[in-house]
């Protein structure tokens, strides 16, 4: 029982730091570059994303008995295309604001290769509480890597956060940060900090497996 | 990625009629929870968008009261309030007293990314227009969306002159009274904001003209 419970924790950790969409398997790019531009816009394709992914995993793990193999893609694909339109609609009734900044963004959740990714090597293959963990993590560290991007973007690039004044009117924005080249700037360093952060975590380990046997 | 060993569910290969249902199925099910999506959220949509258009009326044109939409149609501009496909509309605006103050006329073009659709408000007695509200635009997000975000460009279009024709010019240039600072940086946007009330009043000016008789009047 105790196993059990620490497999399902299990499963929603590692989407947030192990196996990060973004930072540890680099998927979901397109997003990830285009909207990130604000901490608001993150957080909205975040959001949206959080719902498609849960969704879908939840649907496709409780049909996975159901569905052939054979045609197991394209129902897949009409399972999250479905969550996404209604995503689509949802955000234009109640956020018109937010989801005109999101434009064309918003419908190509569709594509998200994290979403379809999970829906194959997971949920299709586990029970649905397993599925629902991973998918709940795997949504949880997509929206963490969105909203540390947006906010190092908006920060640097508006200087604001949230859309509120940080430094006052002297501070003068650095514009290509909004900009799509400060969307790759801005990955590519998080993603140089995050490896660091992984192999130091290797060596210190290394290190302490080394000490312990001369010790002994 | 997936293993060539059947790992889904295949105790045998199910026939074709079985692939088609399930497809179906899921179209068919999938096509019903959107279309509710849609109906439910139709409403709200709509009702919405009305009311940004209505808001852009009243800031474009300062003083205004109550509106009334006019729908050009065999040469002639008529009240209709019943939104149709295709209506070429404009929106006439009238102050306390229920003078005519001007009208609000609507304009979409290319920008730099995306069409922009604006709205922007005539008065006919001075030949100027009286402000100007983006409405929709993809514009890049820093650059291009100043021509909204930005105050400064927005309050060019206050009391503009729209003779001899508007120009966007370089921050610092002398200007004539038809003349914008254009946005540094965000050239092309401006220019196309400009083109786009260009375009639009070559397109009402003189239907307004022609139908300045006895219907635009209440």
């Amino acid at each position: 029982m105790a196993k059990h419970k620490e497999d399902l924790h299990q499963e929603f950790i590692k989407g947030i730091w192990r196996d990060n969409p973004v930072f540890v398997q680099v998927l979901g790019m397109c997003p990830m570059l285009a909207v990130t531009n604000t901490a608001v816009n993150a957080l909205a394709m975040g959001a949206a994303t959080f719902f498609v992914l849960v969704g879908s995993s939840f649907l496709v793990s409780s049909l996975r008995l159901w569905i052939p193999r054979q045609v197991r893609i394209s129902t897949y694909i009409i399972i999250i295309a479905t969550f996404v339109t209604v995503t689509d609609f949802t955000l234009e009734a109640l956020v018109p604001k937010i989801h005109k900044e999101l434009g064309a963004f918003i419908p190509l959740i569709v594509v998200n290769c994290m979403i379809l990714g999970r829906q194959e090597a997971f949920a299709s293959r586990n029970s649905v509480r397993l599925a629902v963990m991973d998918a709940l993590g795997m949504a949880a560290g997509f929206l963490f890597a969105l909203l540390s991007l947006g906010t190092v973007r908006e920060i640097l690039g508006e200087g604001k956060l949230f859309g509120f004044s940080l430094f006052g009117p002297d501070f003068e924005p650095w514009v290509i940060m909004i900009l799509p080249p400060g969307g790759f700037l801005t990955l590519g360093l998080l993603l140089l900090f995050f490896s660091w952060v992984k192999e130091r975590k290797q060596r210190l380990e290394q290190r302490l497996t080394q000490l312990e046997s001369e010790a002994q | 990625m997936s293993s060539s060993r059947n790992t889904h569910v295949g105790k045998g290969d199910p026939g074709s009629l079985k692939l088609i249902a399930t497809l179906s199925f899921a179209g068919l099910l999938s096509g019903l929870i959107i279309v509710l999506a849609y109906e439910t959220t139709l409403p709200t949509i709509t009702a919405y968008k009305a009311k940004v258009l209505e808001e852009a009326v009243f800031k474009v044109l300062p003083g205004v009261t109550s509106m009334q939409r006019l729908v050009y149609r065999d040469r002639a501009l008529t009240v209709n309030d019943q939104v149709q496909k295709g209506d070429e509309a404009i929106f006439s605006g009238f102050d306390a007293s229920g003078r005519l103050v001007g009208y609000a006329i609507p304009g979409a073009g290319p920008g730099f990314q995306d069409t922009i659709r604006l709205l922007y408000g005539y008065i006919p007695e001075q030949r100027k227009i009286s402000g100007m509200e983006i409405l929709e635009s993809r514009e890049t997000p820093g650059l291009g969306d100043k021509i909204y975000k930005d105050p400064a460009f927005v309050a060019n279009f206050e009391s503009l002159s729209v003779d001899p024709e508007i120009r966007a010019i370089k921050k610092g240039k002398p200007k004539a009274a038809s003349d914008i600072d254009a946005i540094t940086g965000a050239t092309i946007s401006s220019k196309a904001v400009v083109r786009i009330i260009n375009e639009a009043n070559r397109l009402w000016l003189p239907r307004l003209e022609q139908a300045s008789g006895p219907e635009a009047e209440r």
